[in-house]
């Protein structure tokens, strides 16, 4: 099954947050071995080199590295991995208060309907 | 190395018809391309061009340093639009027809493809559906080992289950020596496959981008971009 990408955004933009997302979601663990290159472009159906290009983004910012010989691998670095969580998770937040914001909610708004629906899901 | 692809100047008449008109471009390798453009844009022209089945006007087109010939042949794989195969050949003749005429064809990839896409390789062409004929026909041109791969119009009569086997193939087949130049109109599905486009229409080059470039500068996806550029 291709990987789900959208029409606005570079497509090794999506590609990144998707590794990134699959990442911090367990899917890969830390220290795994990733697919080459050419199977990951074949299962995102997405060129190689756009691949490439978005495998290099992830090895600059720390969380995939390569060793020479054996391949690409997840960072055993937990701390790392907080990192990106807390930072994918503040650009969430951005989103949902921004959104509440248009709708012209007030923060104790916001405050009682987000404790409505957790106690609505426990 | 050598550039891939070299026009420079490249016009071709049929009688008072230009189908391209002064044309400059180059391809590099290892790149997957989209020529893209409205019917009678010259896209098939160029291709031709590229093949040696039509001489230019006047400029120049080199594959890799030559002039389109018996050198070029060896390394350009070329599906063109129609098919050329006879309806009494069995696809094991075809197989035969290739491993004959091309140093670089890989008989067992294309034997595994056919079996991938359930093509019975004793079967009559002339007993297949339009669809079928077309798979085998790209399963041929991408079982050679080119460098640079030509596809007229290679998913235009396919279901989309065998058109995403296709993109498949082309990505799998990858290697950075060579390159793919994909004519479509159908261009949101080979959109994520595609390193770079080139739109052309009425014989010129509108423009030659990469994907990334468009949709970072456009903010939409270059079938969006097509649209709006050739909005009729």
């Amino acid at each position: 099954m291709a990987w789900i990408l959208d029409d606005s955004r570079p497509i090794y933009l999506q590609i990144e947050d998707l590794i990134k997302t699959k990442i911090i979601s367990g899917v890969y663990q830390p220290g795994q071995k990733l697919p080459s290159v050419r199977d990951l472009a074949a299962e995102a159906a997405v060129n190689p080199n756009t691949m490439q290009k978005a495998l290099t983004e992830l090895e600059r910012s720390g969380l995939v590295y390569t060793q020479r010989t054996s391949g690409r691998f997840i960072t055993e670095d937990t701390a790392k991995m907080t990192e990106l969580k807390e930072q994918i998770a503040r650009e969430q937040l951005q989103l949902f208060l921004k959104n509440m914001e248009q709708l012209g909610l007030s923060r104790d708004d916001i405050r009682r309907l987000l404790e409505t629906a957790w106690k609505e899901e426990s | 190395m050598e550039q891939l692809l070299n026009c420079q100047n490249l016009s071709k008449q049929y009688g008072y018809k230009t189908a391209l008109d002064n044309i400059s471009l180059s391809l590099e390798r290892g790149r997957i391309i989209g020529l893209l453009g409205p019917n009678g844009s010259g896209k098939t022209t160029l291709i031709k061009l590229i093949n040696g089945l039509l001489a230019p006007s006047s400029g120049s087109i080199t594959v890799n340093g030559f002039a389109p010939g018996p050198e070029t042949k060896k390394i350009v794989s070329y599906l063109p639009e129609r098919t050329y195969f006879n309806s009494w050949m069995k696809v094991t003749d075809i197989l035969d027809f290739f491993c004959d005429f091309y140093d670089d064809f890989d008989r067992k990839r294309a034997e595994d493809m056919l079996h991938r896409l359930s093509i019975d390789p004793n079967e009559r062409l002339s007993s297949m559906s339009k669809g079928t004929k077309e798979k085998v026909q790209l399963i041929m041109v991408m079982s050679r080992d080119a460098q640079l791969y030509c596809l007229d119009e290679p998913i235009g009569g396919v279901d989309p289950a065998a058109r995403d086997y296709i993109l498949q193939t082309i990505i799998t087949n990858y290697n950075e020596n060579a390159s793919v130049l994909i004519s479509t109109h159908l261009i949101a599905d080979i959109e994520n496959v595609l390193d770079d486009v080139i739109f052309i229409e009425n014989g010129h080059i509108r423009l030659h981008a990469s994907v990334d470039e468009i949709r970072e500068q456009e903010r939409k996806s270059v079938d969006a971009l097509f649209r709006e550029v050739f909005r009729c």
